[in-house]
């Protein structure tokens, strides 16, 4: 089993295998020929008019596939959904990346996609929502704004003509992350939602799901007004033209210095997501909140969570909730 | 008899077992290992090996083992071989020092493996609907953990299902065997024995459900029409071969969506 790594022992084995075959026998219920691999010949009725999408291709009058995955059809439409595979981004997506380099005018970040996406400079609002100006001396300070290896959160605003995916960053909940953890995930495992910034107040965290299998947990910042106080930190930089970039003060540190508490949380909330990603469960904010609330009520160590007992309790736990569903609906 | 390039690593001329003088089918129709002339080694596959990869994969057949990990589509790292097109398709093929009866002193970088990495490449390159993925590049490696071999044809087999995994559009599942000659009997996937005994070894690499080739080697001479039985067998092989690894491969899918649910 792919990721599993946990040595289980005999009545754990015996568990999590009963477990993993009862969620496996609510779904093939419900759809059980979906399922193709390559090449395989997806059954259409052509009187109707077939649009071929996505991981379909035309041999001798038939649709085959050309990835494995799920047959979906609209109307129309038959495409492959695949399942473990880059993220193929959509305009609009909210996703989280790694600056991976700063180039004139723009940086270029990592977000799991078959190429790096570009961050314009000319995409990113100044805070009080002022289109930026293009000057010599913003240009200069874009250092000031991401680094190398910063993570950052950013929306997916389209394909240019060149085939290059942009991204922009037009609001204040968008922005570098500090003070978390950076987790990936299979994207498949993340379903597009409405909300995917999550301010978790009981445990003051904040839970970004990115599209592209990227979360990020990290401490809750209110009202992020970083990118003010770091323009003020660049005029002033200008001014005297002595960088200083490590936050000497007191007062500094003050701000920048998360409880324990709040580490213990984000540790926490970030071993239920990685439970869940080796697992191979969608991963929602519900889901995990459930886990880290489980792992708590267990009164189990922020490690043990990664051992044998809680993964085979995560399942067990997910069998039942699939089995609840399947009552209701 | 001289034996060419492309055969697997020899441990010694003195160990090396004299075609002429061997038998390799016996009268009972049984070979070295106890299989029929037309018996496949049996072959295991399972996916999902390296964690880190973006498709993984090993493959068994009979002794011989091998591991196969694709990365990608993801950003060409040189950007002078960036193809505005089309996505770059990279392999690297290694043997484990300790893959063969005697530990091999240069892993990398001789004649041979060059080789196989080319063909694999080529192989592969060829199923791969590359158009849809321009300006990306594609890495392949395979390592071979145990010779026995035909590690050419398990290297193939496992790239497939690496590439499977990784969720890259592919033209057809390439699956590869290989057949020989020896004793006037066509044999199917020869095994380490019989590949050092310096007879022909056809390496065939085939699209199941085009029905083409798009791999054939051969290191020896065979008259045609014998030439044409064995590639047939080789192609039969392919076959089963092909049909073993879409059942893994669906068997991998449904789970994968099973478990994640609505």
């Amino acid at each position: 089993m792919r990721g599993l790594q946990v040595s289980l022992n005999q009545t754990q084995k015996i568990r999590l295998q009963r477990a993993l075959e009862k969620i496996d026998s609510f779904s093939s219920k419900s759809n059980p020929n979906a399922s193709v691999t390559v090449a395989d010949t997806i059954p259409v009725n052509f009187e109707d008019g077939v649009l071929k999408g996505h991981g379909t291709s035309e041999l001798d009058g038939e649709v085959v596939a050309t990835l494995c995955g799920v047959v979906e059809r609209v109307n129309k439409l038959v495409y492959v959904r695949t399942l473990r595979a880059r993220y193929k981004p959509e305009i609009g997506d909210i996703i989280v990346g790694r600056v991976i380099e700063v180039a004139p005018k723009r940086w270029r970040l990592e977000i799991n996609f078959s190429q790096d996406a570009v961050l314009m400079l000319s995409s990113m609002n100044l805070p009080d929502g002022i289109q930026r100006r293009r000057t010599a001396v913003d240009e200069l300070n874009m250092r000031s704004i991401f680094e190398e290896n910063d993570v950052v959160c950013a929306e997916v605003r389209g394909f240019q003509h060149d085939g290059s995916l942009h991204l922009q960053a037009r609001s204040q909940k968008y922005g570098k992350l500090e003070r978390g953890q950076l987790l990936t995930v299979s994207p498949y495992l993340v379903k597009r939602r409405k909300q995917h910034f999550h301010h978790i107040e009981q445990y003051g965290i904040d839970l970004i799901l990115g599209c592209n299998g990227f979360i990020w947990v990290g401490e809750h910042v209110e009202a992020r007004d970083d990118m003010i106080v770091e323009d003020q930190v660049s005029t002033s930089e200008q001014q005297n033209a002595t960088p200083n970039r490590y936050p000497a003060s007191l007062e500094e540190q003050e701000r920048t210095y998360t409880p324990l508490e709040t580490r213990q949380n984000i540790c926490r909330t970030a071993n239920a997501v990685r439970v869940l990603s080796t697992l191979g469960f969608s991963i929602n904010v519900e889901v995990i909140m459930e886990m880290v609330n489980l792992s708590s009520s267990l009164n189990l160590n922020i490690h043990e969570m990664l051992g044998a007992e809680f993964c085979v309790l995560v399942a067990e736990g997910e069998a039942e909730r699939r089995s609840l569903k399947k009552k209701k609906g | 008899m001289s034996v060419s390039v492309s055969a697997e690593p020899l441990p010694s001329p003195l160990l090396r077992p004299r075609f002429a003088d061997m038998e390799y089918v016996s009268p009972e129709g049984l070979r070295l290992d106890g299989r029929r002339p037309l018996e496949m080694r049996q072959i295991k596959a399972e996916i999902g090996a390296v964690s880190k990869a973006d498709g993984s994969a090993v493959f068994e057949m009979g002794n011989t083992k091998v591991i196969a990990a694709v990365y990608g589509p993801r950003e060409v790292q040189n950007r002078s071989q960036q193809l505005s097109d089309q996505a770059l398709v990279r392999c690297e093929y290694s043997m484990a020092n300790f893959s063969t009866g005697d530990r091999m002193r240069k892993p990398k970088g001789d004649r041979r493996s060059t080789e196989i990495s080319l063909v694999i490449r080529q192989t592969m390159e060829a199923c791969i609907l590359t158009h849809l993925m321009p300006r990306s590049q594609i890495d392949i490696f395979v390592q071979v953990l145990q010779a026995d071999g035909g590690t050419r044809s398990a290297c193939i087999n496992a790239a497939t299902l690496a590439l499977a995994d990784a969720g890259i559009p592919m033209r057809d599942l390439v699956t590869s065997c290989s057949a020989g000659y020896l004793n006037s009997t066509p044999l199917l996937d020869l095994n380490y024995v019989e590949d050092s005994a310096g007879g022909p070894d056809v390496t065939v690499g085939f699209l199941p459900k085009l029905d083409k080739v798009t791999l054939l080697q051969m290191d020896a001479k065979l008259p045609i029409d014998t030439f044409e039985n064995v590639m047939q067998l080789a192609i039969e092989g392919c076959k089963a071969v092909a049909n073993y690894i879409r059942e893994v491969l669906l068997e991998n899918t449904k789970q994968l969506e099973c478990r994640r649910g609505v």
